[in-house]
């Protein structure tokens, strides 16, 4: 269990994140400001907590795995590894100008810290299987975590994964659906239900949880009841909501991809800093 | 002496034990097809390394290349029609643009599917992946240079296609030949033109070279089992040296061989080309014979291209 003292550093690290992420965005104008602000709180836990990396030695053979199969959140994913000190957060301002090292899509080709390229849904939640069958096979004991999106879970390659995963009882391998309800054409629900997708992983034959996926502590429990499976991969399906933690993208019907001003930067940047403050308080 | 021929489908289960025994690091994942494809050999001496995925060619590319990440040299088969045409995406973005590692077999290319029929005769694999960058191209014609380009590949990173038929095959090459990726093979010179050809085409190649010496036409032939990079320096030296082109592929000439060789000679030697391969038709079921006879592509079919490009020679019009 995290103590109060760690809810509250990984709740910094969360707001610390979305400050981060809305500045780059704004630096670019425009971005995928939802679904990367929607998963800030399980990047807090996995990079502020859970997951063995090391910023100074980023290809480090035995090294978590990190798989962000909704490639589009890049920006927040960037956000974490800059605060964790994988590059300078100056980087951030260069996010997708010509020659930056952060291009919208996630790309281990470029981006200290970024282990697998995606950026086609569907695709990332195979590369995590990939990543976790070889870790055994070569004999090592690091575990490979993966977010999907939920409207990614349209995809079959995301069932054909998960049919794979549980037969060949990949352990060491957890992954997050972030369900924020929402994909670039409206409701997930309108576009295409996925109804309860706990139970579906569940009959896939994963060991599947349900967290708030706003609350650092749930998450990190859900982390560590599904590092105590053996024999089963583990999927934790976040309940979120899209653009959470960014007042502006809240207020939008869609928030997939917004336009984003520096006026808006400024306004968000300066509630996420009273929240900080008032977070530090509560820690004095 | 060229030994007796072995069908593909025993090599690929032999090649990949010795391989296997050789290099810890071999894995090797099939999608259903380990008792069609010959794998189920390497399955049985090591059952641990030969991850059968079920039917779900994408999910198996996508995975057998991220594996790499981890150490693993992971071959990956399904049939060619599959590998090209339901994973095209799988291959372009978790091996050849994360610059992973990927060995990938696709069996059973364009007529060599032949009772399989239309559904499974890829006609196009090769020209799906041609358009893909970090990725190299094969197609052996023969059981010794298969086995080369197994090995090879194994000792080579990076994302590798290697076409094959799983049918029985003549033999061509002895045992010591020496190969090189990226490097045509002249199988025998001539000086009127050249056949560049590939795979079972090789044989319609050379049997359509002799009826030709009959009639005093001096023929090289070319057996251009990497199709991407294509030999580009072979090719320049086979369109100065004898004038005029014919390509011979198992593959739709929209975007093969042929395509790859003209691209070369129209930037570099302009002269006569003449194609041979399947154009504008899907496949359907028959013997291979009977296919290669029935789209053109059997011997008789390389001698009239042959004399239609003799006659372009010069720029006369045949």
């Amino acid at each position: 269990m995290l103590s109060k003292d760690e809810i509250l550093r990984l709740n910094l690290f969360s707001a610390e994140i979305r400050k981060a992420t809305i500045h780059a965005l704004s630096t670019a104008g425009s971005g995928h400001i939802g679904g990367a602000m929607s998963m800030v709180e399980t990047l807090a836990v996995l990079y502020g907590k859970v997951m063995n990396v090391d910023p100074q030695n980023p290809h480090r053979k035995d090294r978590d795995r990190f798989v962000l199969s909704k490639g589009h959140s890049g920006p927040s994913l960037y956000a974490a590894l800059a605060l964790r000190g994988f590059f300078p957060l100056k980087e951030l301002e260069t996010l997708n100008q010509g020659d930056t090292i952060l291009p919208s899509h996630a790309d281990r080709n470029k981006t200290p810290g970024v282990d697998f390229s995606t950026g086609s849904l569907g695709q990332g939640i195979s590369m995590a299987a990939g990543s976790a069958l070889g870790a055994r096979y070569m004999g090592n004991s690091y575990y490979t975590y993966c977010i999907l999106g939920d409207g990614e879970c349209d995809e079959g390659q995301v069932w054909e994964a998960a049919l794979f995963c549980a037969q060949h009882k990949l352990d060491h391998l957890i992954a997050f659906v972030d369900y924020n309800q929402q994909q670039l054409d409206g409701s997930v629900e309108e576009v295409c239900h996925l109804g309860d997708l706990r139970l579906k992983f569940e009959q896939f034959g994963w060991y599947a949880q349900e967290v708030d996926g706003h609350e650092v502590s749930q998450i990190y429990e859900g982390i560590r009841k599904a590092q105590g499976q053996t024999g089963r991969p583990s999927m934790i399906i976040l309940r979120t909501q899209k653009g959470w933690g960014c007042e502006y993208a809240l207020a939008q019907p869609i928030c997939h991809h917004l336009p984003i001003s520096k006026e808006i930067e400024q306004q968000e940047i300066e509630r996420l800093d009273r929240e900080i403050e008032e977070m530090k308080r509560g820690m004095a | 002496m060229v030994q007796e021929s072995v069908s593909f489908k025993e090599i690929i289960g032999d090649a990949l034990i010795d391989l296997a025994r050789e290099d810890s690091r071999v894995l090797v994942f099939d999608a259903d097809l380990v008792n069609a494809s010959g794998l189920r050999k390497f399955a049985e001496k090591y059952p641990d390394r030969l991850i059968d995925c079920g039917i779900q060619e994408a999910n198996m590319v996508g995975m057998a290349a991220a594996a790499s990440e981890a150490g693993v040299i992971p071959f990956a088969h399904t049939f060619a029609a599959f590998a090209a045409r339901k994973c095209v995406d799988q291959i372009f973005l978790a091996a050849c643009y994360s610059k992973l590692d990927l060995k990938l077999i696709g069996s059973d290319p364009g007529v060599t599917a032949a009772t399989n029929g239309g559904s499974h005769q890829g006609m196009e694999d090769m020209g799906i992946l041609m358009g893909l960058n970090n990725i190299t191209l094969l197609e052996p014609s023969d059981g010794i240079l298969f086995r080369w380009m197994l090995r090879e590949v194994k000792n080579t990173p990076g994302v590798f296609y290697i076409r094959t038929n799983r049918k029985e095959e003549r033999k061509l090459y002895e045992g010591d030949t020496t190969f090189q990726l990226g490097k045509g093979n002249v199988l025998q010179d001539g000086r009127d033109v050249t056949i560049i050809a590939s795979g079972i085409e090789v044989y319609e190649a050379l049997d359509a070279a002799k009826l030709l010496e009959e009639k005093g036409i001096s023929v090289r032939v070319v057996d251009m089992f990497c199709w991407r990079p294509v030999d580009k320096e072979l090719v320049i030296r086979c369109a100065k040296e004898t004038g005029a082109i014919v390509t011979a592929e198992n593959h739709a000439t929209s975007t093969g061989l042929g395509s790859a060789v003209a691209n070369v000679v129209v930037n570099n030697c302009p002269v006569p080309m003449e194609f041979i391969g399947v154009t504008e038709r899907f496949g359907e079921v028959g013997s291979i014979a009977f296919l290669q006879k029935k789209f053109n592509m059997d011997a008789q079919s390389i001698v009239k291209k042959v004399e239609i490009v003799i006659g372009r020679k010069g720029g006369r019009q045949a």
